[in-house]
């Protein structure tokens, strides 16, 4: 049997010498993306502004704007609908009153179930959330807190790990990643709830391990070739490692493409964007982050000085994964 | 590398025998499992969005908390100097801005009053901090001030009374595993699986259920009731079912009993079919009761939950045999609330619903099947793609895989976790991660190879190789993953549970155990080329 070899043996891509172009597409994307942001904002979901998000499921396909007037009648403020999974379910989302604490939130939902099921015989509530502007305030807080230090944490632990250059160029990678997906979310207005926070972590998570690889790669061959050219030895890295950063990405591909085809209505906003940041990150990995090393100054010397200087932490990583435990050939 | 010692192979064996034996309850019917001994009862909870259920958090008033102490002292300071001996006047007695204040009459006994005060100010703790700090102002007015450590003790020991109150009303509810748990400071998680209506749960909930019994203050100017003002050692409360229209009445502040001397309530019906609330007092309370009413017989009486007047009935003869009915035009269901409410105890502090999650049965049950499609055809499409690409090496890094779902399932039931929709997102990226260290292995042994290495060389060098890298990069989710842990709430935990378990199992079976397949292998047919 032949076995597939998404990635030919030997490939020979010239990473560095593109890495202008690579540059000036990845600030333009990421400027669209930022831009984009800025200009259609996020759809945030009741996790993030407060209020009450109905899913309601009718018993047939249902014309959104005969709900809309349904509870238009109600006065309990203005609603958003949203078809949802399929044309059956439709999502409501409304403010929470005023005042009268939980009860009020409770009454709105009493009183949209009557109206609904007098307008629509058969309708049930699959789903609903209540959120109060307190607690939603914390989840941001919390929410953007997780992914900012998750991405400083990882940063540190790379520069740590390696030359500073190393941190600084997958930082920026990451933030790269990370302001892309945001971009993703503004323009097809998908919602944006606690689901996707830890969706951004992931691909973040993700998007690490690949330039880990990567890295990991030029260290051992900086260490190996001491001679080398840094744009031929970063090329030459980036091609060795190229057929498992395809392979991996194609993987997980397969099993997120599953989860957002089969996984119900629920997860798609979900798996889509984590997707796109796989998508992303591997295109980050393989044209930004090494290319923005030689640009940052790496150089073989500041490697062996490095080494110099901590010379036994390097051999103790030779010996981290479990190597010989058990017996000797 | 290729000889692995009886111990190494148990050591590497064992463990994983354990987790997926332990998996294997979450996957039998209820009915087998209760049967099983209780070591084996390891089964991966449900979250609310698979399961269906309500979700609630509740939160605390604080400054509830904070008023009802200093209302309580105010109370103390009173009863201590003017029951006391000496008596010790004192006047214009108010509590503002969180402080209470009043002045000592005759000024040479201020320092005497501090001194009673004082012991009413230590703290119950052990180190020895003040719950109150208590000054002299202008000579003659005594200033006491709650202290921080003071608020804080009162808010944790108000909550953890509360959290055990809210427990015993939702058991008494007779629904299943309900999840009770304090978050933060003020703030508890309430999760009933299977709830679909949460309003009987919250209207349980809302209510503090302090009842008292105190006598109406039959003195009482009925114009001046309706405008508030009440006599000397009176009370006015609202009374929103008075026979006469003003919906208040007067009664008098001392308490004849309250609710802490309840043994029993239960709903029942009076003469006349309504729904009341039977209730039984314990010896003293009884006694209590029995003393009052035998001494004002044909004078009413008022019935007060929570600060409002049910009801005001007529004392017709000395109620002597330590029980009681609680009338006060209650439905069933709301008798039986209340009922609910007086057994499980009065809550210390009130708590208003700051977030609300409820999902249908329907939903969930969609999403479980949805998720275990999508699980199905992930791990399929994953497993060709393996084999196909590595051939026999494919199919040795998706038993390991197999191995890793089963054993992630077992160690979440051994913790108790529980398993969320993006829980099931987690396993799909686990999954994708595992074989990713698969990935990392094989394409590392494919270069050894074509560099000319032999095959037991080129093997060794890319698991020696490739684990460096692993263990790299699995650091690097163990930080975002812990990060999800600790910061993050509801799917996000159940998220990072996931990631977090897979990372330490895929390790182990990706490289490991896979190493130890392999290594079998080769050593059985000690190929001199492979195929890989």
């Amino acid at each position: 049997m032949k076995l597939l070899k998404l990635v030919p043996d030997n490939t020979n891509i010239g990473f560095v010498a593109i890495r202008k172009w690579a540059f000036a597409l990845t600030a333009l994307l990421t400027v669209l993306a930022v831009g984009a942001t800025a200009h259609k904002g996020l759809n945030l979901g009741v996790d993030f502004v407060g209020g009450l998000m109905i899913e309601a499921k009718f018993p047939q396909a249902v014309d959104t704007d005969k709900v809309r007037s349904t509870i238009g009648r109600l006065g309990v403020g203005e609603s958003s609908l949203q078809q949802f999974g399929d044309a059956n379910t439709v999502q409501i989302r409304l403010p929470l009153p005023d005042q009268g604490g939980a009860g009020a939130a409770n009454a709105v939902v009493e009183k949209t179930r009557q109206a609904m099921v007098a307008q629509f015989p058969g309708v049930t509530f699959s789903r609903y959330d209540t959120v109060s502007g307190k607690v939603s305030g914390e989840l941001i807080q919390n929410g953007v807190l997780a992914v900012v230090l998750a991405i400083l944490g990882i940063a540190v632990f790379s520069w740590f790990r390696y030359e500073w250059q190393f941190g600084v160029s997958t930082f920026v990678a990451i933030v790269h990643d990370v302001l892309m997906t945001l971009g993703f979310f503004a323009i097809t207005q998908l919602e944006f709830d606690l689901n996707i926070i830890a969706a951004v972590l992931t691909i973040v998570g993700y998007s690490i391990n690949d330039k880990m690889v990567i890295d990991d790669r030029i260290r051992e061959n900086m260490r190996k070739y001491r001679k080398m050219d840094m744009k031929a030895l970063i090329d030459l890295s980036v091609n060795e490692t190229l057929p498992r950063t395809v392979m991996t990405s194609v993987t997980i591909l397969l099993a997120l493409g599953a989860l957002l085809l089969l996984g119900g209505h629920v997860l798609r906003g979900f798996t889509a964007a984590m997707m796109l940041g796989i998508i992303v990150g591997t295109y980050s990995s393989v044209y930004v982050s090494s290319s923005l090393l030689i640009s940052l100054g790496l150089t073989p010397q500041t490697s062996d000085k490095k080494a110099a200087k901590k010379g036994d932490y390097a051999g103790t990583a030779e010996r981290v994964g479990p190597r010989d435990d058990g017996a000797k050939p | 590398m290729l000889n692995f010692s009886r111990w190494a192979v148990f050591a590497i064996i064992l463990p994983l025998a354990i987790g997926v034996l332990c998996a294997v309850p979450s996957f039998l019917p209820d009915s087998v499992v209760t049967k099983l001994p209780g070591f084996m009862q390891t089964r991966v909870n449900l979250g609310l969005d698979l399961s269906g259920g309500s979700h609630l958090l509740l939160e605390a008033s604080t400054q509830d908390v904070a008023k009802q102490r200093l209302t309580n002292m105010e109370e103390q300071v009173r009863t201590e100097l003017r029951r006391g001996d000496p008596r010790i006047a004192i006047g214009d007695i108010s509590s503002r801005d969180g402080k209470l204040s009043f002045m000592v009459r005759d000024p040479s006994q201020v320092d005497a009053a501090v001194e009673r005060i004082r012991p009413l100010t230590q703290g119950a703790g052990l180190t020895g901090q003040r719950d109150f700090n208590v000054e002299v102002v202008n000579s003659s007015t005594i200033v006491i001030t709650p202290t921080e450590a003071g608020i804080k003790n009162a808010v944790k020991s108000a909550m953890e009374v509360s959290t055990e109150v809210i427990r015993r009303r939702i058991d008494e509810m007779g629904t299943r595993e309900p999840t009770i748990q304090q978050q933060g400071d003020n703030r508890i998680v309430v999760q009933v699986p299977g709830l679909q209506d949460p309003k009987a749960l919250k209207a349980l909930l809302g209510q503090t259920a302090k009842l008292e019994f105190k006598l109406v203050d039959t003195t009482a100017n009925p114009s001046e009731v309706a405008q508030g003002r009440a006599p000397v050692g009176s009370e006015v409360l609202p009374y929103v079912n008075n026979p006469s229209g003003v919906p208040f009445i007067a009664v008098k502040r001392q308490v004849m009993v309250s609710g802490e001397d309840l043994t029993d309530a239960t709903q029942g019906y009076d003469q006349s079919n309504q729904a009341i609330v039977n209730i039984r007092f314990n010896s003293s309370g009884g006694r209590k009761f029995g003393q009052v009413t035998s001494q004002n017989v044909n004078r009413p009486f008022a019935i007060i939950l929570d600060g409002k007047v049910l009801s005001a009935p007529n004392i017709n003869e000395p109620i002597l045999g330590g029980s009681a009915q609680v009338s006060g035009s209650f439905t069933v269901e709301s008798a039986n609330q209340l009922a609910i409410a007086l057994r499980s105890g009065k809550l210390p502090v009130n708590f208003v619903v700051v977030e609300e999650r409820t999902v249908g049965p329907g939903l969930g049950a969609d999403s479980i099947r949805a998720g275990l499609i999508a699980s199905v055809v992930a791990v399929v499409a994953v497993a060709v793609f393996m084999f196909v690409s590595y051939g026999r090496f494919g199919m040795y890094a998706n038993l390991a895989v197999a191995i890793n779902v089963l054993v992630i399932l077992g160690v979440m039931g051994i913790l108790g976790a529980t398993l969320t929709l993006p829980g099931i997102a987690g396993f799909v990226l686990t999954i994708g991660t595992a074989v990713d260290a698969n990935v990392l292995i094989y394409e590392r042994i494919r270069e050894e190879r074509r560099r000319g290495r032999n095959v037991v060389a080129a093997i060794e060098h890319g698991y020696k190789e490739a684990s460096r890298t692993i263990f790299e990069a699995n650091v690097t989710h163990a930080i975002a993953g812990g990060i999800m842990l600790a910061l993050g709430s509801g799917p996000v935990k159940g998220f990072a549970i996931v990631l977090l378990i897979g990372i330490a199992t895929s390790v182990f079976t990706a490289v490991t155990f896979t190493r130890m397949v392999v290594a079998n292998w080769v050593r059985r047919t000690r190929p001199t080329d492979i195929h890989i």
